[in-house]
């Protein structure tokens, strides 16, 4: 085993047995919704240990996804920056089109392992929505999608996807109708459904122990990209790029290089159009610690408590919170988190799609333009790996949208 | 001993259940809330719940959240809650509990909510989403205080559970009836009466229900088996046409107490 497999990380333990990592996580939800969290981390646990469920879920990431994801050198992207070579994990190429279905298959075997008969879920960008809604056809779960008015609008092609995936969607109208209220939403329904409904919850966010599982699930993502770097570089990257919205993405390729601390690591926050309040996304970068959504992390309130309204281009970074165990990371300095503009990203969008030949989702078009960046910092022989962690075809439509607005 | 202590001892001594109306704070405005109060309290109401406003509750139903986006959108802010709260204090007897979401205490400081409250007469707060695992703190200074915090025990809550949760309540502890979130039913559940009996072999503090409650006919079935009721999205549901179909203050203050003196002649008449 190459040394950098080996070592223990020095935040592998986290979250302690309160859920926390450091300060952040935690469980503040309502007493209704205890004893199903702590039957979903018994469950967890107990299948962590169980070869057979590994062994379920290997396959099905291999045969019903498409794992292992390549590792992509972007060449003429490379060329065009002129820094270090620009390389792209490929989770776009997953069935579904992005990393959400890593998530979304665990929790639907451990839905059966428990017994429940039904699953819940929230989504912005659809990303989410399309691989639970998969995950449940697959296993013949019903489903029920909850999905913010604003977000159906601008998420049509996902919207029919799980449409026909025999999903039912619940337009979400309260509040400022996306990603948030949609998790609100698809809490109240467990409140009442918890005893044989599994909340299959998106991203790193939420109470514990889904900050837990979801990372775990999505660690696939780096567990991959070290073996594949070894095999192509006979090294480790020399930066790792991720954007974060809630930051399953990020979690899921970071977790497994935090003990490599020679790999800088950077998360890119929607920077939606400046750095006023309510008109970007940046919860690590503009937020305070504090309570959204079952988790104490970083989040964007105002001085009464109350969430603030947040603005991204893309759909699925457009949450004003962001999953404990990034707080944790930025509290240690082990991550160091940046902010991307709406332009910035949509130039980077079309850039790649002309150079490379890929359309990348608005989301990772964010952590492409400040892969790019970091590129630019370095040296020809380096290396910075990008998560491109879903495909752009659900945007054309918004992109074009936005573009004629910004004609006039 | 907190007013809440007082409350029950005083209620106990005459064979009587407490009745708990909850009305959100600056729903429509302030001003209407401190009359409601006031002539909740002339009704004979023993206690309020008042909800402080919130941006993403999840334990509530379309009423409450409703009346939470109504004050909030109107430009209600914890401090001037706070200083309704002080104005209307000598005029009422009826103590005055928040529910208020641990976002919104975390946001001002512990030490600090807890200082303000006190200081305009509330009595002690429920945070729906401050379970007992992450209440410690919390609590120790509650008790430091003489700040009662009330915290929830529902269907779903294993009985070990109930009863550890019992042990770190003061006040009164908090029956949630139902899995599931604020609002009005018909039909309260088949083992309500029987889970309501079992808590009371368990504690000694007052148990009061709570979610769903909306009728004379609900409060005659629970009261051998609690100590006191909450309603809430009944009473917001009243109070909510001053907003959505014009209705009078005095309208509103008119239907809101004789909806509660049916109430209080369910439970005590």
């Amino acid at each position: 085993m190459p040394k950098f497999l080996s070592q223990p990380s020095p935040d592998a333990s986290l979250p302690d047995d309160k859920g926390r990592f450091g300060e952040f996580g935690g469980r503040f939800v309502p007493e209704t919704l205890v004893a199903a969290l702590d039957q979903l981390e018994a469950e967890y646990l107990q299948a962590q240990q169980d070869p057979n469920f590994q062994q379920e879920l290997d396959v099905l990431l291999r045969d019903f996804v498409g794992r292992p994801s390549p590792l992509y050198f972007a060449k003429r992207l490379t060329e065009k920056v002129g820094g270090a070579q620009i390389w792209f994990k490929r989770e776009d190429v997953n069935h579904t089109g992005a990393h959400k279905i890593n998530s979304t298959l665990g929790q639907a075997l451990l839905t059966m392992r428990m017994g429940k008969k039904r699953v819940i879920a929230e989504t912005g960008a659809g990303q989410h929505g399309v691989a639970t809604a998969t995950a449940c056809a697959h296993f013949g779960l019903p489903c029920v999608v909850y999905m913010g008015e604003e977000d159906v609008r601008r998420q049509q092609p996902n919207v029919q996807s799980m449409l026909m995936l025999g999903a039912e969607i619940c337009p979400v109208t309260t509040g400022s109708r996306t990603l948030r209220d949609a998790v609100n939403q698809a809490m109240r329904d467990w409140m009442s459904s918890v005893s044989d409904t599994h909340y299959i919850l998106g991203s790193v966010v939420g109470p514990h122990p889904f900050p837990l599982i979801v990372r775990d699930f999505q660690a696939v993502i780096g567990r991959e990209t070290i073996q594949q770097s070894q095999e192509r570089f006979d090294r480790l990257p020399d930066a790792v790029v991720a954007c974060v919205g809630g930051g399953s993405n990020a979690a899921g390729m970071f977790f497994p290089f935090v003990a490599e601390t020679d790999v800088p690591l950077i998360g890119v926050e929607a920077g939606g159009e400046n750095d006023s309040r309510g008109r970007h996304a940046s919860s690590l970068t503009f937020g305070k610690p504090g309570v959204l959504h079952g988790s104490f992390s970083y989040v964007l309130q105002d001085e009464d408590g109350q969430t603030e309204d947040v603005h991204s281009a893309s759909a699925g970074l457009d949450y004003p919170g962001v999953g404990p165990e990034h707080s944790h990371w930025k509290s240690t300095g082990r991550v160091e988190y940046r902010s991307c503009r709406d332009d910035e990203a949509l130039a980077t969008f079309d850039l790649v799609a002309r150079t490379e030949g890929i359309l990348p989702a608005l989301e990772s078009s964010h952590a492409i333009a400040k892969g790019m960046e970091v590129a630019k910092e370095r040296g020809k022989d380096e290396i910075v790996v990008v998560c491109l962690s879903g495909r752009g075809d659900k945007d054309a439509a918004e992109i074009q949208r936005l573009r004629d607005e910004a004609n006039g | 001993m907190s007013s809440i202590d007082d409350l029950f001892q005083n209620l106990k001594a005459n064979g009587q259940k407490a009745f708990m109306p909850f009305i959100t704070a600056g729903d429509p405005d302030l001003g209407f809330s401190a009359e409601i109060l006031k002539g909740l309290d002339a009704t004979g109401c023993h206690m309020v719940e008042l909800g402080i406003p919130y941006s993403d509750p999840i334990a509530d139903g379309p009423v409450i959240q409703a009346s939470y986006t109504r004050a909030l959108n109107g430009g209600t802010k914890l401090k001037n809650i706070f200083a309704m709260c002080d104005s209307v204090a000598a005029e009422i007897k009826m103590p005055i509990v928040t529910m208020v979401s641990y976002a919104i205490i975390f946001r001002m400081g512990v030490d600090e909510y807890l200082q303000q409250a006190k200081a305009v007469g509330v009595a002690g707060a429920i945070v729906p989403d401050m379970p007992v695992d992450e209440s410690a703190e919390f609590a120790a200074k509650c008790k430091a205080h003489d700040f009662s915090l009330i915290q929830l025990i529902t269907p779903t809550t294993p009985r070990e559970r109930a009863i550890e949760i019992a042990q770190q309540t003061t006040g009164f502890i908090y029956y949630v009836s139902i899995a599931g979130i604020t609002g009005e039913r018909t039909e309260l559940p088949a083992d309500l009466v029987d889970n309501l009996k079992w808590l009371r072999t368990q504690t000694d503090l007052p148990i009061c229900v709570g979610f769903g409650i909306s009728s004379p006919e609900h409060a005659e079935v629970l009261k051998p088996v609690c100590d006191g009721m909450i309603v809430g999205s009944a009473i917001v549901r009243r109070i909510a046409k001053a907003a959505t179909e014009g209705a009078s203050p005095e309208e509103v203050l008119a239907d809101v107490s004789g909806f509660a003196s049916t109430m209080l002649n369910a439970i005590n008449g």
